[in-house]
């Protein structure tokens, strides 16, 4: 369960004042798959990272599974998004210098698991989003629909209850954005909490729950 | 995955980057160890040099000149040889051996010969040419005596400078040594009597030729001379076999003018002053480069890391996404630092012998090889530099706001 109280955030942009979140509200219950649309700006972005406990609000709480996220101290926080959260980013960032298996490997690192049960876990879940074949390339050695499926191998590598995907099919040809879009609902199936940020009403038209930002606040929501 | 492999993998994928700083830092650290390692055994001929001279301090009465002595140093002035006991009782140091000497001129036969009174183990402690020239004596060893560098190559061979077997351990109040010039001028050889003013005396050994004035010089035992003399408890003067170091410091004749305020100290270290020169420039180099490896170096070192996590943000901001703590970045970024410290001082320690070897002993006047124990401050000194010159940004890595890191994209 998450949960967003009167979230406000605003930054400083060349010396302007830009609202970034307008006491935002929302709750996401286990096992939703939640869209949230809006134009460029509108805040979407934000209220991911937000969600993420990497953006502090400048009032309200995040709750997440019970805890105030930003109450916790920034190793706890920082634990927190290893052990609960994974991201999927638009560009994907993966490492450059590192292999698909190795770059799957880094949150189970992070994680602490040795080196063999990292290896071990990263080959399963590379095989699990068709990738069992590319395990030694690096970043540029694949396609962009490749990339994101070693993101979303890393994503899923500590097992998260959230998964926070900022344009994860921005930077996909219809085919492979498909493919994402199949292997998130997948996972939803199977009880993760999805918030998907998206420009695409189709990607959009697949989540059970969508709300739409304008300048900061939720300006319409529906469930399907 | 491990925090060493992350590194190694990171160090890879950016040689380019990677080789300016280390290349800086090793050469940097190459200097310094070749100076050290040359100024070294710089230090060890001239205390070879300094110590192969025998006595390298002179004690002489305040109105004797150093040529007075060195012409035979019989003088009119005599100074008490309660002088010897005051040194050897003070706690100053540097003094390896002291040789007290009271001479006298007479006449032996048709010509005229110098008497000279010595202590005898004292005396053969500070004559390096009676033992070069035969073995016979023993010399201490000391400041200066040194295990050749090339030992390793002989081994079972003795050591050049070791301390040698003593023969004449004692000269009795009758027995004499004799110069090589005034032993073939009066036709003597060991078990010869000899009068000297009306005592006789028996030739205790020939000494091996100097060319010195020790070879027209017969020695007796110091307290027989003052007898014979009647200068009880005097003497011309005390040589004294000081440790170079403590010459060159300053500390031992500074010393001796403060314990015998009414004697004149003086030292021949003028005689090694050239490669005394050499050494003090070395030792000065040593610490400008110090300045600017610790300048250049740090500086190149810091601007390659601060530009290292500028194009770094996108993925410090992922990392952090992806649950690294802060502590562990710095970590990562610190790795990085510890590891071009540590290949930039074995490097530059490498390379740094290996110019001293080649280059060193044209300006060491002595063969010079490596030394080991430079090695390890050169990767101390290396890391430090490295490390303190990376804790900066990788503490700014440490404490970026991911937001800021992922707006990179």
């Amino acid at each position: 369960m998450i949960e967003l109280d009167s979230v406000t955030k605003r930054f400083r942009v060349r010396g302007r004042e830009v609202v970034g979140l307008d006491a935002v509200s929302l709750s996401i219950a286990p096992g939703e798959f939640l869209a949230v649309v809006g134009s460029s700006g509108s805040g979407k972005s934000t209220l991911l990272l937000t969600l993420g406990g990497l953006s502090r609000p400048d009032t309200g709480s995040v709750h997440l599974n019970g805890y105030s996220l930003y109450d916790l101290s920034l190793p706890d926080r920082a634990r927190a998004r290893r052990e609960a959260i994974g991201f999927l980013f638009q560009t994907f960032n993966l490492v450059p210098y590192l292999t698909a298996l190795e770059n799957v490997q880094v949150p189970l690192y992070l994680a602490e698991r040795s080196p063999t049960d990292q290896e071990q876990e990263a080959r399963r879940l590379l095989k699990e989003v068709g990738l069992g074949d590319r395990l030694d390339h690096k970043p540029a050695e694949l396609s962009v629909g490749q990339q994101q499926r070693v993101a979303l191998a890393r994503a899923l590598a500590n097992k998260p209850t959230l998964i926070l995907a900022d344009e994860p099919t921005g930077s996909l040809d219809p085919e492979q954005s498909n493919e994402i879009m199949g292997q998130l609902e997948r996972l939803h199936s199977e009880g993760t909490i999805i918030v998907l940020v998206t420009h695409d009403p189709s990607v959009a038209a697949r989540a059970t729950r969508r709300v739409r930002m304008e300048l900061g606040r939720i300006s319409e929501e529906n469930t399907k | 995955m491990t925090t060493l492999r992350l590194v190694w993998r990171e160090l890879r994928e950016r040689p380019g980057q990677l080789a300016t700083s280390f290349i800086a830092i090793s050469l940097g650290i190459s200097v310094i160890v070749a100076i050290k390692t040359v100024a070294h055994f710089s230090e060890k001929a001239v205390a070879r040099q300094l110590d192969e001279l025998g006595a390298n301090v002179l004690i002489l009465p305040k109105g004797v000149s150093v040529g007075d002595y060195y012409t035979s140093d019989v003088h009119g002035e005599e100074m008490p040889e309660e002088y010897v006991g005051r040194i050897l009782n003070s706690s100053l140091q540097g003094v390896d051996n002291l040789s007290p000497k009271l001479t006298q001129s007479m006449e032996l036969g048709t010509g005229r010969i110098l008497l000279t009174g010595i202590l005898p183990k004292n005396e053969f402690g500070n004559k390096a040419a009676w033992a070069e020239a035969g073995g016979i004596f023993a010399r201490p060893t000391g400041c200066g005596t040194v295990k050749s560098p090339l030992a390793f190559l002989q081994p079972g061979q003795p050591d050049k400078m070791a301390v040698r077997r003593a023969v004449v351990e004692e000269l009795q109040p009758n027995e004499v040594l004799v110069g090589a010039e005034v032993a073939a001028t009066h036709n003597l050889k060991a078990g010869a009597k000899l009068t000297v003013k009306g005592k006789s005396f028996a030739v205790r050994q020939v000494l091996p030729e100097t060319g010195t004035v020790d070879d027209s010089r017969v020695f007796a035992h110091l307290h027989t001379v003052q007898k014979l003399f009647a200068k009880p408890g005097k003497l011309n003067g005390i040589e004294i076999l000081g440790c170079c170091q403590s010459i060159a410091a300053g500390t031992l004749i500074g010393g001796l003018n403060k314990l015998l305020p009414d004697a004149r100290v003086v030292t021949i270290k003028q005689i090694a002053s050239t490669q005394l020169k050499t050494n003090t420039l070395m030792e000065k180099f040593s610490v400008i480069f110090l300045a600017i490896i610790v300048i250049v170096g740090g500086a190149g070192i810091a601007n390659y890391m601060q530009s290292n996590v500028q194009q770094r943000l996108r993925e410090i901001g992922t990392l952090m996404a992806l649950g690294m703590e802060p502590r562990s970045l710095l970590v990562v970024f610190l790795a990085k630092a510890v590891f071009l410290g540590v290949t930039g001082g074995l490097v530059g320690y490498v390379v740094g012998s290996l110019l001293a070897v080649v280059l060193g002993p044209q300006i060491a006047q002595a063969p010079v090889l490596p030394l080991p124990v430079w090695l390890g401050w050169a990767v101390l000194l290396s890391t430090g530099i490295a490390v303190v010159a990376s804790a900066l940004p990788a503490a700014r890595a440490a404490r970026l706001d991911p937001v800021i890191a992922l707006r990179e994209l």
